[in-house]
């Protein structure tokens, strides 16, 4: 290196300092192995999952997060939450995106004090039903996907240590919900809901069963976000992940209701060349795809983009031209996590892009329109699809406040009875999407309009859709199935169910 | 009328209920029922199964009610068509309304 007086006194007038070899530690220095040689030495896998909790610097009363992706297929929480117990964590707070059935194991952990307090979207089996006796000193706390990337993003939940399962990742991180790089073990597809705990949690541990060469793109998780990668022999049972296409409902009560639902769209003012989209993985909801694509040929009518859980119904209106794009926060089976990989134009998207209510841009906010499944609808519109008939936790808050809000028009579909149970109703055991961000309800055996919507009532009767009071529906289901007695809910409150900013929904109370 | 053998009648379906129907000892008409349902509509499956099984003309009988949440319409027809059986009557009035 050359350098005159003239340089030095150039840089004492710019106020800079020249380069020194080897003066900066923090600079990394030249390494002359091979690509292959640094894959091999300098990567961040550690041999195991204690290492990987120790040099995390995890410590009791922590918080840490995992991803839902993976469904009822995982193993990832109870394998962590198991290594963590041997090691003797105490008092951990638990944030997964959501919890399913195979997370039963969980209620040990509780039982011996490893975990103390849990927030999700979700809850299911067994874990769900000791939850609602009253398994746990501190309620549950549930928020929808747009709810939990706010409080993520505005540190109401600050997560110390993320664990985050991969069907593939590279030595250096960069991992995804598949592989372009020979066959994963199990695939889920889009990973929206870890990307945002990969952002802003402290230590980011990704686990695998599928370690491919440098870089796996692309990718779903950046390497700038990854500190730690652990070998796992299965991060879940491929089976359970993923089914092939998730099938059409043969149910004729919704055929029937997906029918009215694709006639409701259709004359509701939103179905124009251009418009936007997203229809829920439920029987009914889904089979609404079907009815429409028929209507958007006829018609000649293109959606600019369908959004939220994929599935093959979807991708197949992707590929039709139907639709020209897919955001994916999650794929729901193995059509839609294979488009993810195949076709550019299906993006994964993060659950922050998807529904964060502070976003201006967010997809949800772009959507004309929704439809939704729902357990139960009130007479003021409220839904509920946490609490089963019976008062017991049984599902998912998932993205049904943020889509509701967030579309020009939400359409809720529904059987009228299931069974001897009224879904129109007074009052639904656990508000949570509240009536006001609801448009339509839709049943086996009526339309209702919500009256804050006396436009879209009036387009849906000039298209002779018939359009009953709501109040009309509930008392037809009454008549039907008799009043039903009130549960025997306890004293104890076992569940909080918050809207997308954090403010209090409804309580969740203890089944005795 | 009389129980002269056990009897049942509906299946394990949702949206069914599987009656099964027998001469008790006690004189009266006893009730055991499991019900998906139980905490909301117990009461008054109860209630309506009692009521048919009298309205069948049957003093004592004990039934064990399996209930996937079915209607009342579905609980009297199965009700009766127990006790049809567990009777042996084969004096159907089709035109009555049940």
């Amino acid at each position: 290196m050359t350098r005159d007086q003239a340089f030095y006194s150039a840089l004492t007038a710019l106020d800079r300092q020249a380069y020194v070899p080897g003066e900066n530690k923090r600079l990394y220095d030249k390494d002359p192995s091979s690509l292959k040689n640094r894959m091999e030495r300098e990567n961040k896998i550690v041999e195991s999952l204690e290492k990987a909790v120790e040099l995390s610097g995890l410590k009791d009363g922590m918080t840490i997060s995992f991803h839902h992706h993976f469904r009822d297929g995982d193993h990832i929480v109870n394998m962590v939450v198991d290594t963590l117990a041997r090691m003797g964590f105490r008092d951990l707070r638990l944030a997964p995106s959501s919890l399913s059935d195979v997370h039963a194991p969980l209620i040990q952990h509780i039982k011996n004090g490893v975990i103390s307090h849990i927030e999700t979207s979700g809850c299911r089996g067994a874990l769900a039903k000791a939850i609602s006796q009253g398994l746990m000193d501190d309620p549950m706390v549930f928020r929808s996907h747009g709810g939990r990337a706010a409080a993520i993003e505005e540190d109401e939940i600050h997560i110390d240590v993320a664990f985050l399962g991969a069907s593939s990742c590279d030595p250096f991180g960069n991992a995804n919900g598949y592989s372009r790089e020979g066959e994963e073990k199990s695939m889920c597809g889009s990973m929206g809901y870890a990307r945002v705990d990969a952002q802003y949690a402290d230590t980011v541990i990704v686990l695998t069963d599928n370690i491919v060469g440098y870089p796996n793109v692309p990718f779903g998780i950046s390497q700038r976000l990854v500190d730690y990668i652990v070998c796992v022999d299965d991060v879940g049972d491929a089976s359970k992940i993923m089914t092939g296409a998730t099938r059409f409902s043969t149910n004729p009560h919704d055929l029937m209701i997906a029918e009215a639902t694709s006639n409701v769209i259709v004359h509701s003012g939103y179905f124009y060349d251009g418009f936007s989209l997203q229809t829920g993985s439920g029987g009914a909801s889904l089979s609404v795809t079907r009815f429409l694509r028929e209507a958007m040929i006829e018609k000649n009518i293109h959606a600019s983009f369908a959004l939220g859980g994929i599935t093959g119904a979807m991708v197949k209106l992707l590929e039709e031209g139907l639709v020209r794009r897919l955001l994916d926060v999650q794929s729901f089976d193995l059509d839609a996590a294979q488009s993810l990989k195949n076709n550019r134009f299906h993006q994964q998207i993060d659950a922050n892009y998807y529904a964060n209510p502070y976003r201006r841009g967010a997809a949800v906010n772009q959507l004309d329109v929704v439809v939704l499944s729902a357990l139960e609808v009130d007479t003021s519109f409220n839904v509920n699809v946490l609490t089963g008939s019976d008062g017991i936790i049984r599902g998912a808050v998932g993205g049904h406040p943020d889509t509701a809000a967030g579309a020009a028009l939400s359409i809720v579909v529904c059987p009228l009875m299931r069974g001897r149970m009224p879904s129109v109703r007074d009052h639904v055991n656990t508000i949570v999407t509240p009536g006001d961000t609801v448009d339509v309800l839709v049943t086996d055996q009526g339309i209702a309009v919500n009256p804050r919507r006396p436009e879209v009532a009036e387009r849906l009767e000039k298209a002779h859709l018939k359009v009953t009071p709501i109040e009309e529906l509930a008392r037809r289901a009454e008549r039907i199935t008799g009043k039903p007695d009130p549960l025997p809910f306890g004293d104890k409150i076992v569940g909080i169910c918050t809207y997308r900013d954090g403010s209090v929904l409804d309580l969740i109370r203890n089944i005795t | 009328m009389k129980i002269t053998t056990p009897a049942s009648a509906g299946t394990m379906e949702s949206g069914d209920i599987m009656i099964e129907i027998e001469s008790g000892e006690q004189q009266s008409v006893e009730v055991v029922l499991k019900s998906s349902v139980a905490n909301e509509f117990g009461k008054q499956i109860i209630a309506t199964i009692r009521g048919a099984v009298e309205e069948f003309g049957l003093e004592y009988a004990v039934i064990n009610a399996v209930d996937k949440g079915a209607l009342d319409c579905t609980i009297r027809a199965r009700v009766f068509a127990a006790c049809q059986r567990a009777t042996g009557s084969d004096a159907f009035d089709w035109g009555k309304r049940a």
